[in-house]
């Protein structure tokens, strides 16, 4: 509570709007008990005093009532008459809202489509057609107002329920054992209910507005009872002559809808989990790099990276995702790169060619280098330039990396039109090749597709086919079979193998599985914990893993062929990034961890070709 | 008695009947199948995307109405989905651990609300059969004041399993599990299945797409492929020696340290199209060996070898 309100008062409108909306509040609560004039009381012969005349210290209207008193009566009647409709349309409309998404199909046909009629009326309208029907009151104003809000609720709770119910803990609690209306009550409330806050905190200054609103028309409070709407409906005959009249009520009404306004989208903004972690907020186009410390000095290698240490800032913490790794590929090469999830690798990655989305993430330290130059400290468009160029990328969702909207074959021209400048119709013909290249059957028809129309598999060739094409010198494929199947699967990795063969092309391959490392890769890199624990080429590393993390972890992967049997699991969790121990990160899951692995830092020991971090290795290397 | 027999159960999905035109027939997500576990065996079903395990699963636990045939579970029938009559016999797990757990309540409400709701057990006992459970999947008690955010995936796994134990099921069904996994928790996790099976005394049907895990785990395994099942048979045998041409080339794409890369023989790879289901084998337009009977008349399932079944008109013969 004391993080979301210190989260609330970093916006300043915010904190604004909360201390005018108190004052207010304060006021009209202590409205009955300040030494006032009655409100309702008439002396013809003070009427339009002028403000901070004696005894009216904000003058008094066309029958000589005092203006304070009936400004402080007025907003106290508004914020409730406000405050009142806007719980009465939450509730009811979201419990439309609740059930009709809840229980989807012909029951939310039909409550949807009711709701829809009552907004099809303008709003005004509506709430005139119930005013008059009802007849005039500040009560029947009331309900005109809940009632014009109901639909905006109903259907802001309906989606939000439509996309909870689909969830598999509402499945959880039927085989529970719970009925509908349990369900409703303690499984989707307590979920929607910050929504409906956040909903109702942005339209309660709307609800104050459309009440005063019927009011000024005449429609809700009834002489001589004050409002502010009633209020400035009074003045109107006076705007010119005693402008102080409507000038009063006006500007009550302004601070008070201002602030609530204000308030509410505090509140929301500080609610939203996405806001919260910086998610909505849009990444640079690079990420950031504050690099402290020597860049290491270039080799021959085709790409390289060097000692390099990214960063997420998030809040007061510092999550080191990546912690110094140093990887190199040569050409015609393929290095894998394995590792658990949380262990670093697709963040090493991303950082490349600066993808890591900034903030949070940040650079910290090393250099990655392509042909001897630093792609860390490049300028913009020297990236830009070699990003699909030279170093190309392969994702693991390939519906998710292809635009929906835009036909493949228009995709693949983008892609290459972006580096060179070759017309239309030349890269229209290279798209088809390319697509023959990944062995899409009937690429001629295929290049008029549209990603939804195409396999998962047939999407990932796309994606490949999209990294091929500019024909770069390095790809890295990260995780790009672990969406598909597995007839699917060797398929794609056949087809990489074959062509980083033809083309002699350097492939970085991160995974998380074995078989697929055995495959594929000529050199080995396993990590942990942001760091690089050993390194090999890969029939050694297999063999005769010689860190006790990898040699644990192969053990625990099922291996097709070994019959039913129990795992050697390795207990215990990988430690988070940002609490890292002092010494070796496994330690603590280590059996043959002593004193030493848990104090000092561990280093990387061995050459470029073999190398271990470990006190106590299971191989002599 | 089998702890669970299956009868011809299938589900169609009824499609939007078109503004002109006639409605069509649906989408035959399973197909009519039977098939009946044995009391403390575990059953794998392995298949690829698309092929109905998904929704095999939520009928059996009663999230799905059948659209034919019926559900037995120690000799009594179950015919309308009614998650809340299954729910003391069968039990399901959830593929994803975190999104199965409400984010709003704490663990111990969690645990309780199948104590409460389908055995109406009073709260002194509740506690006391909440720890009893909770120990033994290995987790500590003060975890049930929290909530699901401040657990790791293979914790969150070990709570959905706490919850299905929780009801005293008969059966429960492992819906991919472990896939939301990373290697060295997954292997916790199918360890503490296996031994809370013999604990128990449970039967498992477990659902997966990775051939491994379902080969180290299961008795039986059972092959599915476009909402049929195309081969069953025991676990050590069936990928070493398949008879059914796709679960052959199952076997031969699964990654394998040491085996060399080849793309496995087959024309084509996609499914068939569900909308227009092909006459004849589902499989026929990616098979070796299909023929024009293939392509005529869908197979029937039926004994190859001592203990195998496959759906094939040319089953490979040793």
């Amino acid at each position: 509570m004391t993080a979301f309100l210190k989260l609330l008062f970093r916006n300043r409108l915010a904190a604004l709007g909360a201390v005018v909306l108190s004052a207010v509040l304060i006021l009209v609560l202590l409205t009955p008990v300040l030494p006032l004039q009655n409100p309702d009381i008439t002396a013809t012969a003070d009427r339009f005093q002028k403000p901070f005349t004696e005894g009216h210290l904000l003058g008094t209207d066309h029958l000589g009532r005092d203006l304070l008193s009936r400004l402080l009566h007025g907003t106290r009647l508004s914020l409730a008459v406000g405050i009142a409709a806007a719980l009465i349309a939450a509730t009811i409309g979201s419990a439309i809202g609740i059930v009709a998404g809840y229980f989807g199909g012909r029951a939310d046909n039909i409550i949807m489509r009711g709701v829809d009629m009552l907004m099809a009326f303008p709003y005004i309208l509506l709430a005139l057609v119930i005013v008059a029907a009802l007849g005039p009151g500040l009560m029947n104003a009331l309900i005109a107002v809940a009632a014009v809000n109901v639909p905006f609720f109903a259907r802001n709770i309906r989606g939000i329920t439509v996309g909870l119910a689909g969830r598999e803990f509402i499945d959880a609690a039927r085989l529970a054992g719970m009925g509908h209306i349990r369900i409703i009550l303690t499984e989707l409330l307590p979920n929607v209910l910050p929504v409906i806050i956040i909903a109702m905190s942005t339209t309660v200054g709307w609800m104050i507005l459309e009440t005063a609103g019927l009011s000024f028309l005449g429609l809700g409070s009834q002489p001589p009872q004050a409002d502010l709407g009633s209020m400035l409906g009074e003045a109107r005959s006076a705007l010119i002559s005693h402008p102080h009249t409507s000038v009063v009520p006006g500007i009550m009404i302004f601070l008070i809808v201002m602030s609530i306004n204000l308030l509410g989208d505090g509140v929301r903004d500080a609610l939203d989990p996405r806001l919260r972690s910086g998610a909505l907020s849009r990444p640079r186009a690079m990420t950031l790099v504050e690099r402290k410390g020597e860049v290491p000095a270039p080799t021959d290698d085709l790409l390289a990276i060097q000692d390099l240490q990214t960063q997420f800032h998030v809040g007061d913490r510092v999550y080191r995702a990546v912690g110094g790794v140093s990887l190199s590929v040569k050409a015609g090469e393929c290095l894998g790169v394995i590792g658990e999830s949380g262990s670093g690798k697709s963040v090493t990655a991303l950082s490349v060619m600066g993808l890591v989305a900034s903030p949070p993430g940040v650079i910290t330290g090393g250099a990655v280098r392509f042909q001897g130059e630093d792609l860390i400290g490049a300028s913009y468009e020297s990236l830009r330039q070699k990003r699909g160029d030279r170093v190309a990328y392969i994702f693991q969702d390939p519906l998710s990396t292809l635009h929906p909207l835009y036909r493949v074959g228009r995709q693949l021209s983008e892609a290459i039109q972006s580096h060179h400048d070759i017309p239309t119709a030349e890269t229209q013909a290279r798209a088809v090749q390319l697509l023959r290249d990944v062995r899409i059957p009937n690429a001629e028809a295929r290049v008029d597709n549209y990603p939804h129309e195409l396999s998962g598999g047939m999407r990932q060739r796309v994606g490949i086919a999209m990294a091929l094409a500019n024909e770069p010198d390095v790809i890295i494929a990260d995780e790009p079979t672990t969406a598909l199947d597995v007839t699917v699967q060797a398929q794609i990795l056949s087809l990489l193998d074959d062509l980083q063969r033809e083309r002699g092309l350097a492939i970085i391959f991160i995974t998380h599985d074995f078989g697929v490392v055995a495959q594929l890769c000529d050199r080995i890199a396993v990590m942990y914990a942001g760091r690089i624990v050993e390194e090999g080429p890969t029939p050694s590393v297999l063999e005769a893993p010689a860190h006790p993390y990898t040699k644990r972890l192969i053990a625990c992967v099922p291996e097709l062929g070994g019959g039913q049997r129990a795992l050697a699991a390795i207990p215990g969790l990988p430690p988070l990034v940002d609490d890292l121990p002092p010494g070796c990160a496994f330690a603590s899951r280590c059996e043959k961890a002593q004193e030493t692995c848990r104090t000092g830092e561990v280093m990387l020991k061995g050459d470029a070709s073999r190398a271990v971090r470990c006190h106590y290795p299971e191989e002599a290397i | 008695m089998p702890a669970l027999k299956v009868d011809n159960l299938a589900k169609t999905f009824a499609l939007k009947k078109p503004l002109f035109g006639a409605a069509s027939t649906g989408v035959r997500a399973v197909r009519p199948m039977s098939f009946q576990v044995q009391s403390g065996e575990t059953l794998g079903v392995v298949g690829e995307s698309g092929c109905g395990k998904s929704t095999l699963a939520r009928m059996l636990v009663g999230l799905l109405d059948a659209s034919e045939g019926k559900i037995e579970i120690e000799g009594k029938a179950l015919d309308n989905a009614d998650p809340a009559k299954f729910g003391k016999l069968i039990q399901y797990v959830f593929q994803d651990p975190n999104s199965s757990l409400n984010p709003r309540k704490t663990i111990r409400q969690v645990m309780e609300a199948p104590l409460k709701r389908l055995h109406g057990m009073p709260r002194s006992e509740r506690e006391a059969r909440v720890s009893q459970i909770f120990a033994s999947v290995n987790l500590r008690e003060e975890f049930l004041e929290r909530y699901p955010h401040e657990f790791s995936g293979g914790q969150a796994q070990r709570i959905g399993i706490a919850r299905a134990l929780a009801a005293n099921p008969r059966i429960i069904v492992l819906d991919e599990p472990v896939s939301a996994l990373d290697v060295s928790v997954q292997a916790q996790v199918l360890n503490l299945l296996a031994d809370l099976k013999t604990e128990f005394g449970l039967t498992y049907l477990f659902i997966t797409h990775d051939l491994a895990v379902v080969e180290a785990v299961s008795d039986r395994i059972m092959v599915l492929y476009f909402g049929s099942v195309v081969e069953i048979g025991d676990a050590r045998r069936i990928f070493a020696n398949p008879r059914h041409p796709y679960t052959k080339l199952l076997a031969e794409s699964a990654p394998v340290v040491g085996r060399p890369l080849t793309a496995p023989e087959q024309k084509g790879t996609e499914l068939p199209d569900p909308l227009n289901p092909p006459l004849g084998c589902a499989f026929a337009g990616r098979c070796p060996n299909a023929t024009d009977l293939c392509r005529t008349q869908e197979p029937e399932l039926e004994p190859v070898g001592e203990d195998q079944l496959a759906a094939c008109h040319h089953p490979i013969q040793d």
